[in-house]
């Protein structure tokens, strides 16, 4: 049977248009990308974890739902100073369980932003948000900005779907009625399909955003910044008479903005510049991030409504405390400041540096995750994954941060869960049990 | 002046919070109740004396207060955070937000500062004689107020954000720093000996920042408005021409931010 308006769960695209036609032993998908299309191949592998397992002397063994849960149970009861890592293969739903569990065990929750665009979130807390739905941006940008993202490479369906195809109300002729500026140091396929491709220096946003608002001030940038980003004085005047001609510009920044060196302070810029804009030079602009796994900005969402802070949630005073650097996974597990570990969704063995790995995988860990990887290896503990969007209902957050609301189009293929909300909701009532008795 | 010297017991894993090691908290206590003090470790308190050997009392007020740590503790958060007086010696390096929000009173660390010391703070020295890491005298996320009043001063090197929102006191380190020096800085005074790679002042409208060294990127938003000779402010001097500059033009359209930067160090700018 063919099955439509499936929601794709891999990138932040959200992309809620897949047809699928799961056969036995193969499934056809219509509209994905290559990407999304992997994934959908995921719901037939035979690479999947089928079995709960518990590491016993170096080597994994099958063991019941029972017993596994139990041991996930005894390791995060038993914690000091648990860490709860919410990927974002997986719905708000679930994390939410973490985010409960994290507080009732005075751990640190937090999530894949941490090692993405975390400072995208750290540099909206310092500058606002000037934004809009990508609904807006189809209907009415005659100007989209590319800054540090690749999408057709990233999130392949950006272009069609939300950035620069889209016939929108005001853009009736799609590509035609738009101009596009790419700014990346590298000649990516987003830069040779744009109408200006500003080449600059790796690692010279700041100084580039920084210039840019300057000539908006009236004033000519300091010479140095030529040499700094590499890009003629002249060059970047163009740019911005580009975007004052907008009519509504739509700026799509990617961690070529955020994690390259400036971090936070790159973005807090490019906010800035985007409010600059808007407030004193007759023009209208927004800025989204394009978030690259599913639903990493559904945890930020959640996370900020019920506890205030999008990420690197510290517990361990009973209330939320927040300090990148300090509370955030990859510091804590470099620092060797939490003695055990929970990961759902992620493969944050494969994700962090070197040394915050080793220690993950020294500690006892329980992962959640739906086939074979780094973190999976490296677990004490490993339940077995259910996949979000496939077998279970649930929410994402878009790129936009827009809530989408999925729905199954089969079961999940076990008999002792039926959504990675439902292991975490076990393993919590099991954690408690524990508590409790101690 | 009473002294109470507090001597590290055992090698500490999970990170340690004591934001009761102040001369306010001691002030008034004997040996025991000092013992008893709580600090946190994860979710759970324990008594200072877990981690720390106590000797003396404390004096009968703040100001008389004396505390020194014989030891490293580069593994305990927040030693002197908010104190109002009195006096902490720590003979070794300490961890995250030493003298976070100080507000009087003096603190010497003869080894290194991790990140966030003086975060904040509105009165009292700060002496750091090694290095120090990033959030220098800065504000905390999300706040756009740093440092108000008091003196941080860093012997060694310091990474970056530092004076991050500043708005008053001096800051003045003795080797090099890294980015973001001064960051929306509105008031108060930084001056680094040494050099700096990027961003120095960025996003700045008020206050004065000295940089003795090389600036490797300049801050775009900064206009040349010609030269200076031997600098001083009250009791600090900085010898030498500088080149003077005004800014931030990419925040404000008429911003106060001063930025100096060493003539000689300083060809291309
Ligand atoms: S663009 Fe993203 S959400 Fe859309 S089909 Fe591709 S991977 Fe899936």
């Amino acid at each position: 049977m063919v099955v439509k308006n499936v929601v794709c769960p891999v990138c932040g695209g959200s992309c809620e248009d897949i047809q699928v036609e799961l056969k036995d032993n193969s499934i056809t998908v219509k509209n994905a990308c290559k990407m999304g299309n992997g994934k959908f191949q995921e719901v037939v592998s035979e690479h999947r974890i089928k079995d709960p397992m518990i590491k016993k002397d170096g080597k994994f063994v099958k063991v019941s739902w029972e017993e596994a849960l139990d041991k996930a149970a005894e390791i995060l009861a038993n914690s000091r100073r648990p860490l709860l890592f919410m990927g974002s293969e997986t719905s708000c739903e679930a994390q939410e369980v973490g985010l409960h569990m994290g507080e009732y065990l005075g751990g640190v929750v937090d999530s894949n932003a941490t090692i993405c665009h975390g400072p995208t979130c750290m540099g909206i807390q310092e500058a606002g948000l000037p934004t809009s739905t990508c609904g807006v941006a189809i209907n009415r940008s005659d100007l989209n900005i590319y800054w540090g993202t690749n999408p057709l490479a990233s999130m392949p369906r950006h272009m069609s779907k939300y950035g620069l195809f889209p016939r929108g109300y005001w853009t009736k002729r799609g590509r035609f009625d738009r101009k596009v500026i790419t700014v990346d140091p590298r000649k990516t396929d987003t830069a040779v399909a744009s109408d200006l491709h500003i080449q600059l220096q790796p690692n010279s946003d700041y100084e580039l955003l920084n210039a840019l608002l300057t000539i908006l001030n009236g004033k000519t940038p300091h010479h140095s910044v030529e040499q700094v980003t590499g890009i003629a004085i002249s060059v970047m005047e163009e740019m911005v008479d580009m975007m004052l001609e907008a009519k509504f510009g739509s700026i799509n920044v990617g961690l070529g903005a955020g994690s390259s060196f400036g971090k936070h302070r790159n973005i807090e810029m490019a906010l800035n510049l985007v409010k600059e804009l808007n407030n004193n030079h007759g023009t209208k602009f927004r800025i989204g991030a394009l978030r690259g796994h599913c639903n990493v900005a559904g945890f930020n969402q959640i996370a900020t409504y019920l506890y205030g802070y999008p990420f690197a949630l510290d517990f361990a005073r009973g209330y939320a405390r927040y300090n990148p650097g300090e509370t955030s996974c990859v510091d804590l597990l470099r620092e060797k400041d939490v003695d055990a570990a929970l990961v759902l969704g992620a493969d944050l063995v494969g994700h962090t540096p070197a040394d915050s790995a080793k220690y993950l995988c020294q500690i006892p860990m329980v992962c959640i995750d739906i086939a074979p990887g780094p973190t999976p290896s490296g677990a004490d503990v490993l339940l077995p994954g259910v996949i979000d969007a496939f077998e279970c209902d649930g929410t994402f957050y878009r790129l936009d941060n827009v809530p989408v609301y999925f729905e199954p189009f089969t079961d999940s293929p076990f008999d002792f869960t039926k959504s990675n909300e439902d292991t975490m909701k076990q393993l919590f009532a099991k954690v408690k049990e524990l508590k409790e008795k101690a | 002046m009473a002294e109470v010297k507090l001597t590290p017991n055992k090698e500490i894993d999970l990170k340690v919070e004591a934001d009761v090691i102040t001369p306010d908290e001691f002030a008034g206590k004997g040996k025991s109740e000092i013992e008893q003090l709580l600090v946190w470790q994860g979710p759970s308190q324990y008594p200072l004396s877990d981690f720390f050997d106590v000797e003396g009392e404390g004096g009968s007020s703040a100001e008389d207060t004396t505390i020194v740590i014989n030891g490293d503790v580069s593994r305990v958060k927040l030693i002197g955070a908010k104190m109002t007086a009195g006096k902490i010696i720590v003979k070794g390096s300490t961890g995250m937000h030493v003298g976070s929000q100080m507000a009087g009173g003096e603190i010497v660390v003869e080894g290194d500062a991790d990140s966030w010391p003086g975060m904040e703070m509105t009165g009292g020295v700060l002496h750091i004689k090694g290095n120090a890491g990033d959030h220098v005298g800065s504000a905390y996320r999300g706040s756009w107020h740093g440092m108000k009043g008091g003196r941080l001063i860093i012997d060694g090197n310091a990474r970056s954000q530092i004076g991050g929102g500043m708005t008053g006191g001096e800051i003045i380190i003795g080797g090099s720093i890294e980015n973001f020096c001064g960051i929306r800085q509105t008031g108060g005074l930084i001056v680094v000996k040494g050099n700096a790679i990027r961003a120095v002042g960025a996003e700045m409208s008020g206050g004065t920042i000295v940089i003795g060294g090389n600036i490797q990127k300049f801050t775009p938003g900064m206009q040349n408005e010609g030269e200076e000779s031997d600098l001083e402010f009250e009791d600090i001097k900085c010898s030498g021409t500088f080149k003077k500059f005004r800014g931030d033009f990419a925040i404000a359209k008429n911003p106060k931010g001063i930025v100096y930067a060493g003539k000689e160090t300083n060809p291309d700018l």
